[in-house]
């Protein structure tokens, strides 16, 4: 039983001639491009069959964020489809139909996947609508403006009615439309509702297709033994007792590390167990993650660069009645995806075919073709879904694809299918930055703020990654956001950023800046609030400017889903915390407990304002997942660097995963400002940290620091 | 090594390395995929699958120690309880990633076999070996306080 993949050309032949009914000829296509920013091209994006499926080519990665079905959607809606016969398929790697008109290249990240696609995909869904109306016009000799459409059925004035598959085949000879007008909201039948998500039937039966699922004839699974440190490298290679196993195919050394090829996983794996290498470790990171920090820290008590300021804070400080001030240290931490990172390749003379969780197409389909020394036309990449991502597939460098090219090419024509173990994860660099927050505040004797100073030191995410262009005169906004444009209105403020060095390759990680900018904040400010007499919810809102709308509301409304009339007094007591990321706002609500002198968390309410709300149950979920990963995570996660170099943890006996009996119950409410939409996928993570830190301080008097809690002694 | 194994109630024969885990006989040499490698330690349940109907995680358990046992895969769970498991699952959305899904319905469907009306306590306490790295526990938990109203209906 062997799964042969079609090609994508073979793909491409197929589907022209026999399910493709709304299409666009070049000549049209590029003229429509023309006529705005964003390509307008139904056919790149919706399949017709005549068996009355409606199949959306998605053009982001699906790894959970619930792509497909908010995507497909909104095709849906404006096709006047019924939900039921909606399916997706991941779009191959193509810029030019496929950007991210956030980024400009084909990708996803940064919660930017429904926004940036809300008016392009139902453009392509009205066009199709349209194209169809037509060609029953014609078949049935009435007016266009005489037919409905509703729930996938078209019905004419005289009582004909036929299916979108019954007409897909004419719909080719229709014009295509070249702005088709879009529904007004107040029409949305599918948009708004909760629907079923289009990838939970195979997902609940294990037939979803991940990167690790696929088998190609002849295949040979890769494992790869990386430097124990980073920035060491492989000085000599004895291969003699891994090629001694069964099935051990070969052994090569590749430019990260030694690649070992087995007729199966398990021979793979005790080949590279079998390996004896020798490192060469001159040029390679030797600090510990502790020295490290202290290092930072210093940085951030001392003079760093301004990145934010208002008022005369010099004064403030000078005129206040009491101050404050606190450190925080936040730790490493990878992203531990739960499937490994894997990726399949078929590599003949001059062409290759690729299937792999690719977060960045473009960055990935560019290094593939690189690597290869091929003309990129040469290189298909079939995006496929991902076990998660985190950000962990979001790669500036393409250090994976480059690696699996690299594991293809030491090898030869063949199949290869190159699998990380979970050691090869933990211990793979590209963690979250650790990173240092000096707050220092000043109250005057009312007990008002009256001087708020934040200075963050950690290694910039995108200096020197391919994403460097992104830096703004010498900042890496990614390293503070979230410390800067705050909703409240400071008297006086100043934000600073110095910026450190080390060898540990570092990512963005599920909300990247705001994982630490929202925790120190949100818990710096309800002690400054508290050390001022003021009631956590009250005093936000009192010092919440005038454009602050959107945090007003989501603030207000979580107050009172939790009944909020302070952090309480019993054994349970509340933590409220606000933050906008990614251009939504979410406030939270933790109730927290002492467990055996470890905090736990009971229930969490949540607000969150994310625009027009597409897929809300979506969105629920989201908010479900960031308040559990972002909880695990601030209780028992770090990536620790010992003395000389090595990561201390392997695998999640170590790297301790959040588990159900560790989720508290979840209620979250949809505070639709009819904004346009924003994204969902990371800013359910920042606020529940503060939120729970902030109860876990009402019932022991201290704020927790350092994370994880667990290695803070909590 | 030529090993006889029961699988999803047929007989395979399979050569292997008598060490070889479960879990890479089952994907490799029976191509049979939803069970799904996570750790390798036991520790995630991503590769759960059921041996006489015990949840087990097939990553560390060796192929020449199950050879005369019924080995159920997340292909072929049936029976009432996965149906009602499964249906919940979809309903409620529970998948994100899905990618320790079928390791979570495993345990699930073996839960409600062995307990028809499981308690929170049970809930928690038969779902602890699973990791979902998307959190979506709390519909988990739903989803089986939901099968388990339907069985009883």
């Amino acid at each position: 039983m062997t799964l042969i993949k079609p090609t994508r050309r073979a793909f491409l032949a197929s589907t022209a001639g026999l399910v493709i009914a709304v299409a666009l000829p070049q000549a049209r296509r590029a003229a429509a491009q023309a006529q705005g920013e964003q390509n307008f091209a139904p056919d790149a994006f919706i399949r017709i069959a005549p068996d009355n499926t409606v199949t959306v080519l998605i053009k982001h990665l699906e790894m959970g964020q619930g792509a497909n079905t908010g995507l497909a959607s909104l095709v849906a809606e404006e096709l006047d489809a019924d939900w039921a016969q909606m399916r997706a398929e991941s779009a191959p790697a193509d810029t030019a139909l496929y950007t991210n008109f956030a980024f400009g290249i084909q990708g996803v990240g940064g919660s930017t996947g429904l926004a940036n696609s809300y008016t392009q995909m139902r453009k392509a869904g009205a066009a199709a609508r349209a194209m169809l109306v037509e060609a029953a016009a014609r078949e049935w000799g009435v007016d266009a403006s005489a037919i409905t459409v509703e729930a996938g059925t078209l019905t004419g004035p005289d009582g004909q009615t036929g299916t979108f598959g019954d007409f897909a085949e004419a719909a080719l000879d229709s014009e295509v439309p070249a702005d088709p007008a879009l529904k007004d909201p107040s029409e949305f039948k599918l948009i708004g509702q909760k629907l079923t998500r289009l990838d939970s039937p195979g997902k609940s039966d294990g037939t979803s297709e991940f990167t690790i699922d696929i088998y190609l004839d002849g295949m040979e699974t890769v494992a790869i033994l990386h430097p124990p440190k980073f920035g060491a490298t492989v000085a000599s290679v004895n291969d003699t007792a891994a090629l001694e196993i069964p099935g051990v195919i070969r052994v090569a050394q590749i430019p990260t590390g030694v690649a070992v090829y087995g007729t199966n996983t398990y021979a793979a794996f005790q080949g590279r167990d079998a390996l004896e290498v020798e490192w060469d470790e001159s040029g390679a990171e030797t600090r510990s993650s502790a020295e490290m920090a202290q290092v930072w820290a210093e940085a951030a008590r001392g003079d760093a660069r301004e990145v934010e300021a208002s008022g005369d804070v010099d004064a403030a400080f000078a005129n206040a009645a009491t101050t404050h001030e606190a450190e925080f240290v936040f730790p490493f931490l990878a992203h531990a995806p739960l499937e490994p990172l894997d990726g399949v390749i078929q590599l003949s003379d001059g062409e290759a075919e690729v299937w792999m969780g690719s977060q960045l197409q473009t960055v990935d389909h560019g290094t593939l073709a690189g690597v290869l020394q091929m003309d990129q036309a040469n290189v298909a990449l079939n995006t496929v879904y991902a076990g998660g991502s985190f950000g962990r597939r979001a790669q500036p460098a393409s250090d994976f694809a480059a690696e699996l090219a690299n594991v293809a090419a030491a090898a030869g024509p063949g199949a290869y299918k190159l699998l990380w173990t979970r050691e090869n994860d933990i211990r793979g660099g590209n963690y979250r930055p650790l990173t240092v927050h000096h707050l220092k505040g000043a109250l005057d004797a009312e007990g008002k703020i009256i001087g708020w100073q934040n200075t963050i030191a950690n290694q910039s995410i995108i200096a020197g990654s391919p994403f460097e262009q992104m830096m703004q005169d010498g900042l890496d906004p990614t390293s503070y956001e979230g410390s800067t444009q705050m909703p409240y209105d400071w008297p006086a403020h100043r934000v600073s950023w110095a910026r450190m060095e080390s060898q540990v390759p570092v990512l963005w990680w599920r909300a990247v800046g705001h994982t630490h900018t929202a925790y120190s904040t949100e818990t710096f400010l309800d002690e400054l609030l508290e050390m001022g007499g003021q009631d956590q919810v009250q005093g936000r809102l009192d010092l919440l400017s005038a454009e602050a709308g959107r945090d007003r509301a989501v603030l207000e409304r979580v107050a009172d889903m939790a009944g909020w009339s302070g952090p309480g007094t019993g054994d349970r007591r509340m933590g409220i915390a606000l933050h906008e990321s990614f251009g939504s706002y979410v406030a939270m609500i933790a109730e927290v407990e002492d467990r055996d002198g470890h905090p736990f968390t009971t229930k969490v309410w949540c607000a969150v304002d994310c625009g027009f709300a597409v897929n809300p149950d979506v969105v629920i979920s989201q908010m479900e997942g960031g308040i559990g990963f972002g909880l695990g995570t601030t209780l028992y996660n770090e990536i620790t660097i010992e003395q000389g170099g090595r990561v201390r943890q392997s695998n999640f006996d170590q790297y301790r995963m959040m588990r159900i009996y560790d989720m508290p119950e979840v209620e979250v409410a949809i505070v639709n400002s009819e904004n346009d939409p924003s994204g969902v996928g990371e800013p359910g993570l920042p606020p529940i940290a503060p939120a729970m830190a902030n109860a876990w301080r009402s019932l022991t008097g201290a704020t927790p620091r350092r994370l994880p809690l667990q290695d803070a002694g909590v | 090594m030529s090993l006889s194994l029961t699988v999803n109630g047929t007989t395979r024969e399979v050569d292997v390395d008598p060490a070889t885990p479960l879990l890479w006989v089952i994907r490799d040499e029976l191509r049979l995929t939803g069970t799904k490698f996570g750790c390798g330690i036991a520790q995630c349940g991503a590769c759960t699958v059921m041996i006489n109907g015990q949840p087990t995680r097939s990553c560390v358990t060796p192929v020449d120690t199950v050879t005369d046992t019924d080995i159920t895969t997340i292909e072929a769970v049936d029976g009432p309880e996965a149906e009602a498991i499964q249906a919940a699952w979809v309903e409620l959305n529970v998948p994100q990633c899905g990618y320790c899904q079928s390791g979570q319905v495993v345990s699930a469907t073996a839960l409600l076999q062995a307990i028809p009306k499981p308690t929170d306590q049970e809930i928690d306490d038969a779902m602890a070996g699973n990791v979902c790295r998307c959190a979506t526990y709390a519909r988990i938990r739903s989803a089986i306080r939901q099968a388990s109203d339907t069985l009883e209906g």
